[in-house]
């Protein structure tokens, strides 16, 4: 079973923090942020960005760190550089900060390439392992994942990852196999993507009977290092010593040979994060304090995270190739020209797309400009969106290949082990971030695209990274707990509103269910929903109102068939959106009737400028 | 925004490159620093450890794998030819011998008296590493490749598919709004690098593809017919490996977009000359872009002294500019003017624009992001 995210080791910081500057470096752009003690709170006060300099002709990443603090001293006055370096302490009240903070993703990440003995099994497991530290696993090998010998030794040796992180077996089990992968590995001779002199880190954390055979095997020629198995036993996973072990591995190996990381682990005053793993501290965060379950989703221009906490556990995935702007074109490759037409609420020939879509692609920085090119941007980010999800729930599962106890209920049933753990009924709040949700120029937008990409069932609660900032505060909460939490509560989490969307379908107009809302001030609104429709009902975002919904009786809201509901919603910058279209959500095949539902929908929430 | 930067792709005369050629795992170099290399020179050679065949004798033999030392022939580091007996058992009876031969040739690399297996690995294939520019060696990074320098024109694409190669330049339209169509693609332009205008048609590809054209530079191809010549639909921006009869330069983007004029003169300017190619693409970690690169030759006048590739010290009002998204895109102009303060556009988003002027005189507010400076001017 999947375990917390491991805390990262916490910096021993002897001043006060009253002025943090944080960056994160993305694929694309390296976002600064400026935190300041106002008063007896902290408060993100101003934001800068430029564009990443990972690569050529710069390829050190200080560059763009120091572009996008340039910009928050334009903007705020405030001066934080001498030359290259960063002014720590504060000197006065207008010169240096107290710290700098960084997250980073740029170079494409941590790349892992992970081992096991049974692909379900231990393979997963070590998948999980890599993906909560923040990795991008971009193979998975197993004893049995039908290839043949000299063919997992080809692609460990083209694949060329970052670490390699080797499990397989339960302790006190058979050797064979996890040994026969470390020979493999030994045969392949696997390299690192950046540094061509230095050894692949290699992390072993299989059957302890093991380690000795692994150790002369592969001590040698990787930089291996010993830790406890993930999978102890068959019933139980053991992820967190692991996962450690990658962290660590990651600031003293891989950072070290990514242009410019050397500088910059210099210039930070606590450990760099890969960026999702700070994402993974924060929603954890989020979860645990309000006891609830979430969907968090972070789409960036490379990658889209997924994470997920259903009753405590958390889950983490990565869409290695599921972004908005290098790979755009991968999401039409994945999803299919028809999926993302589905969502343009107007006529366009497939050639005029392909060639956009390529254009965004090779020129990743570049935004739309005008507002059909929004609209299809936001259909794209829908699609990767919901493929994300879909990855998600394929590997946040329960342990696959266990016994399980039954009653004789369960015979009935008969439910396989490893089912998902995302359960949308159970699903309490969805937290967006990323570029695309996070600077839509209306919030209703990033809204839509997570309700039209997840469809949430029931009643869902949704909100947005105000600027993108959940990075920068995950990393910041290592450090100053307060500090993060009272930027993220002030500043970054924009309660969007709650989504209220029926189960079953029905013909466009009929009655889907009745409804009776009472605001805070008493006044009551009663009405009906009816099939196709989507409504928005203003409510703000520190009220809470009560509803009663009674479904029609083919309809089901969680409770049941045609079984009525009372919740307390909370509001938001949208409002209640009460979803009528039906789930599991169904768009007209025929293209002008498609384009007049979208239409018709898009103006009920107001969701773009009327042309 | 004095400090930003913004992107571009370097179209230059005259400038100094230097490409770093590195084997793919150590080897040896082959020339000395302050030496002269021609493209096609190799300047660097590489074993390529050979494949590895695992073979589980254990099992073949019906032993337990700690025995297996007793039944081997051959022992781990000892050369094999296919068919050659690798073990055998020594039963009683002759007939329920079992003989386990090599299914290669090559050596035996190890064995392991832990899984009952042994490795077997055919011979090295040599790798060579060519100098791919006419130049000089500045440098020699032992066993790993050598730095080469060259003085020499250079044309950066946006996109491309197909690995390096080289040829002469060869101009096969007249202006750079003209596609390239099949007629425009003639038999004596095999093995050349054949530059067109604004477009290459799907059929116009096949012809390249039947002349054996060593590569194509052109404005735009539509992407539906990228997909139809690669056989598949493209994902992400990264390649170099592609395999479809020739390299291919995009210089401006998908669709039907003209050459920009420089791009186009100074290619025609180098007609007749060799010129060394690469298609490779990155855009993700490590940017890499297409380019044309034309080295000086030996002889030729102009000085071109201590160039580099030009710093990047971000956009100034007159700066030669690249509309590069829609509604305007591929079109060019130059700044007019850069507002510092955010402007609202058609979008609702709040963001940094640039007014840029067109040759018509005509203005238009576009996103600062949404151009590229043509570089090298």
């Amino acid at each position: 079973m999947s375990v917390p995210n491991p805390a990262p080791i916490k910096p021993v910081i002897s001043h006060p923090l009253n002025v943090i500057v944080a960056t994160d470096c993305g694929s694309t752009t390296t976002k600064a942020i400026l935190i300041e003690k106002v008063g007896d709170e902290y408060r993100q006060t101003y934001r800068g960005e430029a564009p990443t300099t990972v690569e050529a002709p710069f390829e050190d990443v200080t560059r763009g760190v120091l572009n996008a603090i340039a910009e928050i001293e334009e903007l705020s006055g405030r001066k934080i550089l001498d030359g290259d370096k960063i002014i720590t302490p504060c000197r006065d009240a207008k010169t240096g900060v107290d710290i700098y903070i960084s997250t980073s993703s740029a170079g494409g990440g941590l790349q892992m390439m992970v081992t096991g003995v049974v692909q379900n099994m231990t393979g997963e497991s070590a998948q999980r392992a890599a993906l909560g530290a923040g990795a991008i696993v971009i193979d998975v090998l197993a004893s049995n994942d039908g290839r043949l010998p000299h063919e997992k030794i080809e692609r460990i040796r083209t694949m060329r990852p970052d670490m390699i992180l080797m499990s397989g077996g339960t302790d006190g089990g058979a050797v064979t196999h996890v040994v026969e992968m470390a020979e493999y590995i030994s045969a392949a001779e696997p390299r690192p993507r950046f540094g061509a002199t230095y050894k692949l880190p290699l992390i072993y954390a299989g059957n302890k009977d093991a380690q000795p055979q692994v150790k002369k095997i592969l001590g040698e020629k990787a930089a291996l290092v010993l830790t406890d198995n993930i999978r102890p036993v068959l019933e139980r996973e053991n992820l967190a010593p692991a996962r450690n072990k990658i962290h660590d591995l990651f600031l003293e190996h891989v950072m070290q040979q990514a242009p410019g990381y050397k500088k910059l682990i210099e210039m930070a005053g606590a450990p760099i994060m890969p960026t999702p793993a700070a994402v993974g501290v924060i929603m954890e965060t989020i979860a645990k304090r309000e006891h609830l379950n979430l969907i968090g989703v972070d789409i960036g221009g490379a990658t889209t995270d997924v994470f997920s906490v259903f009753e405590g556990l958390f889950n983490r995935t990565v869409s290695a190739n599921l972004g908005m702007s290098y790979s755009i074109s991968n999401v039409l490759a994945e999803a299919g020209l028809a999926n993302i037409m589905r969502w343009v609420p107007f006529t366009i020939d497939e050639q005029t797309l392909r060639n956009r879509i390529k254009n965004k692609m090779v020129r990743p920085t570049t935004i739309p400009q005008t507002l059909d090119e929004l609209q299809i941007e936001h259909a794209i980010a829908r699609e990767a969106l919901r493929l994300a999800l879909i990855h998600h729930k394929s590997l946040a599962t329960a342990l696959k290949g266990i016994q399980q106890e039954r009653t004789i209920s369960d015979v009935f049933e008969q439910q396989q082990s490893g089912k998902t753990l995302i359960d949308m009924l159970k699903l309490d709040l969805i937290v967006g971030s990323g570029g695309i949700l996070s600077h839509a120029p209306r919030r209703v937008q990033s809204m839509l695209m997570m309700v039209d990409a997840y469809e949430p069932l029931g009643v869902t609660r949704l909100s947005v990274d105000s600027i993108f900032m959940m990075p920068h505060l995950g990393v910041l909460s290592t450090i100053d707990e307060k500090a993060a939490t009272d930027v993220f509560v002030r500043d970054c989490m924009v309660y969007l509103g709650t989504c209220i969307a029926p189960i079953g379908q029905g013909k466009n107009g009929e009655r889907c269910a009745d409804y009776v809302i009472t605001f805070p001030d008493g006044q009551v609104d009663k009405g009906q929903l009816a099939f196709g429709e989507l409504r928005l009902i203003p409510l703000a975002s520190d009220q809470k109102a009560s509803i009663v919904i009674q479904p029609a009786k083919q309809v089901n809201l969680g409770a049941g068939v045609g079984v009525s509901i009372t919740r307390d919603v909370q509001g938001g910058v949208v409002g209640l959106m009460l979803d009528g279209r039906g789930r599991p959500l169904q768009l007209p095949t025929d293209h002008t009737a498609r384009v007049a539902a979208l239409t018709k929908w898009y103006q009920a929430v107001d969701l773009y400028p009327r042309m | 925004m004095a400090h930003s930067y913004t992107p571009g792709l370097t179209v230059t005369e005259h400038t100094t490159i230097r490409r770093r050629r590195m084997l793919s795992l150590p080897g040896t170099v082959l020339v000395t620093t302050g030496g002269e290399v021609r493209a096609n020179q190799a300047v660097a050679r590489a074993e390529l450890p050979g494949k590895v065949y695992p073979l589980n004798l254990a099992n073949q033999l019906g032993v337990a794998p700690d025995e297996i030392h007793e039944y081997l022939i051959k022992k781990a580091g000892d050369p094999v030819q296919k068919d050659e007996i690798l073990a055998e058992n020594k039963p009683f009876i002759k007939w329920m011998k079992t003989e386990v031969r090599s299914p290669i040739t090559g050596i035996v690399e190890s064995v392991s008296t832990v899984t009952g297996q042994v490795l077997l690995r055919e011979p090295p294939r040599v790798l060579e590493l060519l100098g791919y520019v006419d130049g000089r060696i500045t440098e020699v990074i032992p066993q790993q490749g050598v730095v080469v320098e060259t003085d020499c024109s250079l044309v950066q694409g946006i996109f491309g598919i197909g690995g390096e190669t080289t040829g002469e330049i060869v101009m096969a339209v007249t202006s750079p709004d003209e596609a390239l169509t099949p007629r425009h693609l003639t038999p004596d332009m095999k093995a050349k690098v054949v530059v067109g205008g604004s477009f290459i048609s799907s059929d116009a590809l096949a012809r390249a593809k039947e002349v054996g054209v060593a590569c194509v530079v052109i404005g735009g191809i539509h992407d539906k017919d990228l997909r139809a010549l690669l056989g598949y639909d493209l994902g992400v921006a990264i390649t170099g490996t592609e395999q479809v009869g020739f390299t291919l330069i995009l210089t401006e983007g998908f669709g039907s977009i003209p050459m920009a004029g420089k791009t186009f003169a100074l290619l025609s300017a180098h007609a007749g000359q060799q010129a060394s190619i690469s298609g490779a693409t990155q855009i993700r970690a490590g940017v890499i872009r297409p380019e044309i690169i034309i080295a000086k030759q030996a002889g030729a006048s102009g000085d071109y002294g201590i160039a580099t590739v030009p710093e990047r010290e971000g956009i100034r009002i007159g700066d030669q500019v690249r509309i590069i998204r829609d509604p305007l895109f591929g079109k060019i102009g130059e700044v007019a003017s850069l507002p510092a303060d955010l402007q609202k556009i058609p979008t609702e988003s709040d963001v940094r624009v640039m007014e840029v002027r067109f040759a018509d005189g005509s203005k238009a507010v576009i996103p600062r992001t949404n151009i590229e400076l043509i570089e090298g001017a």
